[in-house]
């Protein structure tokens, strides 16, 4: 990784007095409630997450119940429990309930707030050698607007969502689903949900690019940045520009609904089709502005416990940039069976696979990296090993997908579901675990439990691929997405699904064990638990680090450029 | 220094506004939803919750206005909000293509059902003659563009008189603009509802409206400081930044006028 740390040096020790002036925090109230310190931020973005986390795995906890055998086994229950009307129809609506809220939940209210928010608030500023954020306190109304996000459409479970209690239009709340199909105000408090999450996102990606263009600690170029800023950069840009969109889509939503405007109304000229652009033109940069941060992440993770730095950093870099630019224009490879032209599925299908191209760069010089590495296989470690490996699995089953023509026989069909998990649960869930792991003693000053660590990823590991391997052969055999039922030729793979679920259970048992366990008698961490290979800026500091670090700006050298002395042998 | 600040960047104390704009926002929702849903008192908690809001984001600027007299806006932390400036307006941008890409979408694929008819503009719709009010518009827009770049060099070399004249008729041509947008809402002879000719136009114009109201009382604001004594030739990033937003107003109207009233009108029989 960018080797700045070995070289950057203080006008005066930092560590000395960390714990005088720098260290004075405000009281508990204002704090945690009206804080302007971006580690604090990160850190109740992280425990927002968490609880999201637990809110929607719960929910996929309750479909997989329902799917372990065929037939109604619980839903009318549920949907009872949730004050719907009663029949049959209202029950099964809350089937499309417990799928809208999952994809939401975990799109915007877990992995986003923890990658970007969490993450990306406690350890950007500190990588590139900054005090804090460039906007401290708009920091703060980002984490708090997505509360009342997050409240809007918990409460969207409990009022009409048309044929029953929530909204029960999927994560992409497509049209006319989400307009004429469904009246009472579930849907729109799902909406205005969004809106609110999505100005709390746009208002973090200005803060972050500010931060990052302005806020680099002397002689810190772009091409010295470590990768995880970088990958915060690229996202952050996706985030700016792809959000907007959303609202736009979202808003003729809302006007559809309510004031009798026809955007997606073919009745009064309008186009369904037209939302589905609109939504995908934000939602492919959104699986990406998903998956960056991980991949900034894994890369230090994986320079870190080889002992090397990374292979290839300008090329790992740009990569990202490739990615993020080329995520713009392929977004109708979602929609191959809307009845596109054969020229447009032609150019959307190239186009994806051209993505294949900067992320085999990344998996590549993650391999090359570890090559003739001294490699300690510690949890976050194994984490980040376990994300190249089931990361790339859902590339590949990405390339299958990106083919129009395959696409016409796999949409909507399970292969889908486990692609997409493939990437994100498996992918960027495990990235988010390697990167909890590798900077939870630098956040908490603790030592985290390696034997628990461990358990939790060979149990999580095992648990998801049970869970989620097997609906390729589903969705390769035909089963839909999105039904409460199925023929019994389906029982045997989805009942090993649930299975895999329980077993996925277990592990984050373990993983909640070894968090309270830490931080209650965890060992005190050292201000840097990894040796040699942890070259960024936030480990020359304390764990955790002072209240407001880097006082005095750390000053980076330009010798030992990631690793390699660039400078002509003269001037050496 | 143990703890001392070495730098010149604005570390914050604790503020309030963050929380309570997210709450007041967390009210209007609700009561904008409640309004919808004809649930009692939304047509109260609604606006109670945009004054909230209001009151919120009112506090918090009038803050970053006082901290900026007490000198904690070193040059770099005027580049953060710079920088923070541009990137809102890039991010307004990306808002206005959503409602275009509706506007092309229906009008360069015309639907063939009863109300579109399978022409652009619809079979039998009268659209808003683009050579009257709307080309004055154009022209009350680009005079203002102008009329603020008066404002920015009268305050650039002192000329504080300057800069109040050129703020009045910056604010009176956008309030005269927001007027006549008014006069043709009322006046169009076309619906809101039900055709997407009325969906597209009143709400990528109206968006546009908004924003010209807002960046209106956004250069009001910028007035009320100038008659206070803020601004100095060497910084007056406030001023800076209205003016920013008004030519990005101005350009969405020039694209809106062209693409919208111009080209979407073409070949029509146009109201008298």
């Amino acid at each position: 990784m960018t080797d700045t740390t070995a070289n950057a040096h203080f006008f005066q020790k930092e560590e000395h007095h960390e714990h005088h002036g720098a260290d004075h925090k405000p009281g508990f109230f204002a704090r945690w409630f009206l804080s302007t310190n971006h580690k604090d931020i990160g850190t109740l973005y992280l425990i927002f997450a968490i609880t999201a986390g637990i809110i929607g795995g719960g929910i996929s906890g309750l479909m997989r119940a329902e799917l372990a055998h065929p037939g109604i086994q619980y839903l009318p229950m549920w949907a009872h429990f949730f004050g719907a009307p009663a029949g049959n129809d209202a029950a099964l609506h809350f089937w499309n309930v417990m799928v809208t809220a999952h994809g939401l939940i975990m799109v915007f209210f877990m992995v986003m707030p923890a990658m970007i928010g969490g993450f990306g608030n406690w350890f950007v500023p500190i990588m590139i050698g900054a005090p804090d954020m460039a906007f401290p306190r708009m920091n703060n109304v980002s984490f708090w607007l997505i509360v009342p996000a997050f409240t809007l459409l918990l409460g969207s479970l409990f009022v009409s969502g048309g044929t029953g209690n929530g909204a029960g239009t999927g994560w992409t709340l497509y049209a006319p689903l989400s307009t004429s199909g469904s009246a009472g105000p579930s849907v729109d408090m799902a909406i205005l949900a969004l809106h609110l999450a999505g100005a709390s996102s746009i208002l973090g990606a200005v803060n972050f690019i500010t931060t990052i263009f302005n806020m680099r600690a002397p002689g810190m170029t772009l091409h010295k940045m470590p990768l995880f800023a970088w990958s915060v950069l690229v996202t952050a840009f996706l985030l700016l520009l792809a959000l907007p969109v959303l609202a736009a889509a979202i808003t003729m939503l809302l006007t559809d609904r309510n004031f009798g405007t026809t955007f997606f109304d073919a009745s009064g000229g309008g186009d369904p089709i037209l939302y589905q652009h609109l939504f995908w033109f934000f939602g492919h940069p959104e699986v990406y502005i998903m998956i960056l941060p991980g991949f900034g992440m894994v890369s230090h993770i994986i320079s870190t416990f080889s002992k090397k730095p990374i292979f290839g950093y300008l090329g790992m870099a740009y990569a990202m940039v490739a990615i993020g630019v080329v995520g713009f224009v392929v977004w109708a490879h979602h929609m191959y069976t809307t009845g596109l032209d054969v020229n447009t599925k032609m150019y959307f299908t190239a186009a994806t696979m051209v993505i294949a191209v900067p992320t085999g760069i990344k998996i590549f010089s993650w391999i090359a990296t570890m090559w003739g590495g001294s490699i300690s296989f510690k949890t976050p470690m194994v984490w980040a090993m376990g994300f190249i490996f089931m990361f790339t699995v859902g590339g590949v089953t990405g390339v299958v997908l990106a083919n129009g023509g395959i696409d016409n026989y796999f949409q909507d069909t399970y292969y889908v579901v486990a692609h997409f998990h493939y990437v994100l649960s498996l992918g960027a869930v495990f990235s988010l675990f390697a990167g909890f792991y590798y900077w939870f003693p630098k956040m908490s000053g603790k030592m985290y439990n390696e034997f628990l660590g461990q358990a939790h990823f060979w149990v999580f590991f095992a648990g998801v691929n049970l869970l989620f391997f097997p609906m390729h052969f589903l969705g390769a055999q035909g089963m839909p997405r999105r039904y409460p039922d199925y023929p019994n030729a389906f029982a045997k793979w989805n009942a090993v699904a649930s299975h895999g679920y329980e077993v996925m259970t277990i592990g984050m048992a373990i993983f909640f064990v070894n968090i309270i366990w830490s931080l209650i008698a965890g060992k005190k961490a050292p201000a840097n638990p990894w040796g040699e290979g942890a070259t960024t800026l936030e480990w020359t500091l304390s764990s955790p680090p002072p209240y407001h670090q880097f006082e005095t700006l750390p000053i980076i050298d330009a010798e030992d450029l990631h690793g390699r002395d660039r400078r002509p042998p003269d001037r050496v | 220094m143990a703890g001392a600040k070495n730098h010149d960047y604005h570390i914050l104390p604790p503020s309030p506004w963050p929380l309570l704009c997210a709450f007041s926002a967390l009210v209007l929702a609700s009561g904008f939803i409640m309004y919808l849903h004809a649930v009692p008192y939304g047509e109260l908690v609604g606006p109670l919750g945009f004054a909230m809001l209001l009151f919120c984001m009112g506090s918090w600027w009038a803050d970053v206005i006082k901290e900026a007299h007490a000198g904690d806006h070193t040059p770099v932390v005027q580049l953060h909000l710079r920088y923070g400036m541009i990137l809102f307006i890039a991010s307004e941008v990306m808002f206005f293509v959503g409602w275009f890409w509706a506007f092309f979408d229906a009008s360069l694929f015309p639907k063939a059902v009863d109300v579109v008819g399978g022409v652009w503009p619809p079979k039998g719709l009268t659209p808003i003659n683009p050579f009257a009010f709307p080309l004055l518009n154009t022209m009350i827009l680009l005079c203002s563009g102008t009329t603020v770049t008066w404002a920015h060099h009268a305050l650039i070399h002192g000329d504080r008189k300057g800069l109040k004249q050129g703020l009045w008729c910056t604010i009176a041509l956008g309030l005269l603009f927001s007027s006549i947008q008014a006069y043709e809402y009322i006046h169009a002879p076309f619906a809101f509802k039900g055709n997407i000719f009325g969906a597209t136009f009143f709400m990528a114009t109206g968006f546009h409206g908004f924003h010209v109201i807002v960046g209106t009382i956004f250069l009001a604001v910028c007035q009320y400081r100038a008659y206070k004594g803020d601004f100095t030739p060497r910084q007056h990033f406030g001023f800076e930044a209205a003016a920013w937003y008004w030519h990005f107003v101005d350009v969405v109207w020039l694209f809106l006028f062209l693409s919208i009233y111009v080209w979407g009108g073409w070949g029509a029989t146009y109201a008298a």
